[in-house]
């Protein structure tokens, strides 16, 4: 089978790569492409370890076909921090102890994201059923949950 | 001298492998590669219990791009009848027949070979060109299939009672004489239980990737909870001197118990060394269902007879647990804590050890304790109910305390189970009121905790910095908590210390991260280490100023003379020693390697709300505290994690998790999707309350946290969901089903 040539963007930078037509978008990230950040945790879109964004969207990369990223826009967790200035969510997790083993974290951040850029006012239970998609198995979510609201208080803060 | 402020132990610093777990740059099992690598994959039965007649690996050689395949044939046998060879817990005889089934496949997902190949979809298509010939033999799943007369017997060589059986050991604690215990008893309550298996639920899938040269030198590059562990077993199921495997610990993504032992390890290396290239494995979440953890499923009976003050006097409890495959169920864990936070005269605990058709058990958080304390602890919350007494002010009356001695042997020294009754009974939440349907319970929990052998290097760095590594995979923080300590020590900021874990061969031998001991041990190694360093610090600078190494102090990170008396000189900082290093006797460091005495067992005291809701028969978890003893909290926000995850992990064991099977012996719920563990929005805030009694024989008086927390988690629960409908569960999960089938039948029926 002929593999596919796929032209697209990936944290701002234009990217092409060859695919098999059955290759997810987590294993062209994980694989070729080299961004191991993006987690398989189920291989069926349950536990959000590879959690990134299409167009701004959030998306399982693990449930999306890697042909299909053909001229959208990509954004994994290695886009998240600016150089060495850490996205202030990712430095309120640090502060908060919002992650123990890590495995879950990239797409916990990635998630996050997306969701202080549609609500940046969000409620604990808004939180907490945006996040319903991220598996953590270490923190119980308590320290997620905290992270996450208090980094969408500051950013308002900052923002008015 | 060496004078420490007490700066940085119990602070909430910044952990050292933080960044790059935020940023993606942390290296877990499955993120690296190698020059010529190849992929494994494993085939696996499809049947509970068959003998295996032949494989014919012959088609799956001759496809093109298939390197090598291995079968039970290239991993070394330990013979049953030559008896016990342990690492560990683990007996090698099972563990060569669990990473490859030899003359019985005994679970659906038990490897029977193994295939390297250039890609990933011709290994997957090499397996399925291998044809073995099965025997397929009657299987039992559940406990009492295994148990029953003519119940198919999975290893022949075994005899219970003289007979041939599935029971493959049995151990007691005992303490007095229950006869006459429960004769001096005006109440007694005896219930039986049952729970489910339950997976450890870690998001990253086991993973390896193992090369090995011609000349047998191996490098595994693996996540697990212990790389000693990964080498010594890997050595001895392939033959391979250990001197010549260097295991790396990956990152973990979630261990629990469940990355205790090996899976892929020995059969990666096989592959790698028929084929010559290094070969990766990764298992998906379906292979980490069926074929590696869970933890027991049990069925328990416990009978607690008390005065009618409240004083218990007698009690007796049977737990028999799921061993799946190979014997090696936790019974030691049921049967050791369960009454191990009362001081009752008459005791005994029995467990037995029950093999069936399911992936051989590995362990998960306090591994039994857990079963047993679901039982104790649900039997306790009736006594006090029929004694009409407070439930934790029965639990105070009998509380265990220094100078009580256990069931299950010690005598214990100074111990904080009491304070953490006193400190649930005080805590706001106790005497909040409940709604409609809502419901609150407590229990209590034990576990013994671990010392052990741990190594550590503590070096400094030509630039006055440090370095620490130590032989500990991290999977709750404990870099953080050695970094405070080892600032805290050496009077610098903790941003100085740098903490890795080592591999096996840059490091001494550390036994595993489990038994809640990591930073129990290696802050007792790396303390030593420092405190060499220091003594070492302390002779330069005595050196360089001519005078006594004991007129010479280390504070805030520099030498000092002790005294005026003792000389006038200014301080020589850590970077002034290190620059002056090369000319004053070398290079500074120290390491320390020590079998660890003095960890001292845990105990926590729950408080849970639930509310229930009544059409849907769902169970939800509305407020939670976990008060526990943790002897010094040298980071809180890691310690309050292990609290709030163990918690987490045991609202999920007993609202929702369990191995659900179908008609032909197999697991019908191998995914995230229908193993339900608890996502975000099925969990409230969960409080955490720190009590700490110092463990008197450790340098900053640490105790194990981490697996006291799931002990006392699913009783807390029963017993808030008996105070909302006013019925009781005898079972586990209490899921939307069962509620609901229990709502809809008359109120006796659900009594019994």
């Amino acid at each position: 089978m002929a593999k596919l040539h796929v032209t697209t963007s990936v944290n701002g930078e234009p990217v092409e790569f060859l695919c098999e037509p059955y290759e997810t978008m987590l294993d062209a990230l994980r694989g070729q492409l080299g961004l191991t950040g993006s987690k398989e945790g189920c291989a069926s879109g349950d536990c959000g370890a590879c959690s990134i964004t299409l167009d701004g969207r959030l998306v399982c990369s693990c449930l999306m076909l890697a042909a299909e990223a053909e001229g959208h826009e990509i954004r994994t967790i290695e886009g998240m921090a600016k150089g060495d200035r850490l996205h202030p969510l990712q430095q309120k997790f640090l502060e908060h102890a919002a992650l123990q083993c890590g495995i879950c974290t990239s797409g916990m951040l990635v998630a996050s994201e997306a969701l202080l850029a549609k609500n940046s006012n969000p409620t604990e239970e808004e939180v907490r059923f945006w996040l319903a998609g991220n598996l953590c198995r270490c923190t119980g979510y308590d320290k997620i949950v905290r992270a996450v609201m208090e980094t969408a208080a500051e950013m308002r803060e900052t923002h008015t | 001298m060496n004078v420490v402020n007490n700066k940085w132990i119990g602070q909430r610093t910044i952990r050292p492998d933080g960044v790059d777990k935020v940023t993606g740059r942390a290296a877990f099992a499955a993120d690296t590669t190698m020059p010529g690598m190849i992929w494994g994959k494993v085939l696996r039965s499809p049947h509970p219990h068959a003998r295996i007649r032949s494989i014919d690996t012959a088609k799956a050689e001759a496809l093109p791009g298939v390197k090598a395949v291995v079968t039970a044939r290239d991993i070394v046998d330990f013979g049953i009848e030559k008896g016990a060879v342990m690492l560990g817990i683990q007996d090698m005889r099972w563990m060569c027949r669990n990473v490859m089934a030899r003359d019985k496949a005994l679970f659906p997902g038990h490897p029977v070979a193994a295939v390297a190949a250039t890609t990933e979809a011709i290994a997957a298509e090499a397996c399925k060109l291998i044809e073995v010939d099965y025997e397929v033999l009657p299987w039992a799943i559940e406990i009492d299939d295994a148990i029953k007369d003519g119940a198919p017997i999975l290893h022949e060589f075994n005899k219970f009672d003289g007979k041939p059986s599935n029971i493959m050991g049995r151990i007691e604690s005992k303490k007095g004489d229950i006869a006459q215990g429960f004769k001096d008893a005006e109440i007694v309550v005896e219930r039986s239980f049952t729970t489910r298996p339950v997976h450890q639920g870690y998001i990253e899938p086991h993973a390896c990737l193992i090369s090995v040269a011609a000349d047998g030198k191996t490098t595994i590059w693996s996540s697990s909870q212990g790389q000693f562990m990964v080498r010594a077993m890997t050595s001895m199921l392939t033959g391979i001197a250990q001197s010549d495997i260097r295991a790396i610990p990956a990152e973990i993504g979630g261990g629990f118990g469940g990355k205790t032992i090996v899976y892929l390890e020995p059969l990666a290396t096989m592959l790698a060394k028929k084929s010559g290239r290094p070969v990766k494995m990764v298992m998906t979440r379906e292979e980490v269902m069926r074929a590696t953890g869970p933890t027991s499923g049990s069925k328990s009976t416990v009978k607690i007879g008390a005065k009618k003050d409240g004083t218990i006097v007698a009690a007796h409890g049977s737990f028999y647990l799921q061993a799946g495959a190979f014997p090696g169920s936790p019974i030691r864990g049921a049967v050791g804590c369960s009454f191990a936070p009362y001081d009752i005269p008459h005791v005994l605990s029995e467990g037995f050890d029950v093999c069936s058709n399911r992936s051989k058990v590995a362990a998960y958080r306090a591994p039994g304790a857990p079963i047993g304390a679901y039982a104790v602890e649900c039997v306790l919350d009736e006594l006090a109910e029929a004694l009409k007494m407070d439930p934790l002010a029965l639990r105070l009356k009998n509380a265990a305390k220094e100078g009580t001695k256990a069931a299950h042997g010690p005598v214990f020294p100074r111990i904080g189970y009491i304070e953490t009754l006193q400190a649930a009974q005080s805590h706001p939440h106790y005497a909040a009121p409940l709604g409609k349907l809502q419901g609150r319970g407590v229990a209590s929990g034990f576990w013994f905790n671990a010392g052990g052998e741990s190594s550590a290097q503590v070096n400094i760095t030509e630039d006055g910095n440090v370095v620490v590594t130590t032989g500990h995979p991290d999977i709750g923080g404990s870099r953080a908590g050695i970094a405070n300590i080892c600032a805290e020590l050496l009077g610098i900021d903790y941003k100085r210390v740098s903490v890795i874990i080592g591999d096996t061969q840059t490091v001494g031998f550390s036994n595993l991260t489990g038994g809640s001991r990591v930073l129990f041990a290696s802050s007792m190694v790396v303390t030593q280490a420092a405190d060499k360093v220091i003594a070492t610090l302390r002779e330069r600078a005595a050196k360089l100023w001519e005078i006594d190494p004991e007129a010479v102090k280390w504070e805030n990170g520099a030498a000092h003379p002790v005294s005026p008396n003792a000389g006038q000189f200014e301080p020589l900082t850590l970077a002034d020693l290190a620059e002056k290093a090369p000319s004053q006797g070398g290079p500074i460091g120290a390491s320390v390697q020590l079998n660890t005495q003095g960890a001292e067992g845990g105990f926590g005291t729950h408080i849970c709300d639930v509310e229930v809701d009544p059409d849907l028969g769902i169970v939800r978890v509305i407020r939670y505290t976990a008060v526990q003893d943790v002897g010094r909290a040298v980071h809180p926000s890691y310690v309050e994690g292990q609290l709030q995850g163990g918690v987490a992990q045991g609202i999920g064991w007993a609202l929702n998790e369990e191995y659900i099977y179908n008609k032909d012996g197999k697991v019908d719920n191998p995914g995230f999707l229908d193993y339900r563990m608890p996502v975000c929005s099925d969990l409230p805030m969960l409080d955490c309350a720190l009590v700490e009694v110092p463990n008197p024989k450790h340098p900053q008086g640490v105790k194990g946290v981490g697996e006291v927390p799931l002990v006392p988690v699913m009783a807390a629960v029963a017993n808030a969901v008996h105070d909302a409908l006013g019925k009781r569960f005898y079972s586990l999960p209490m899921s939307p089903p069962k509620v609901s089938e229990a709502l809809d039948a008359p109120a006796q029926q659900a009594a019994e």
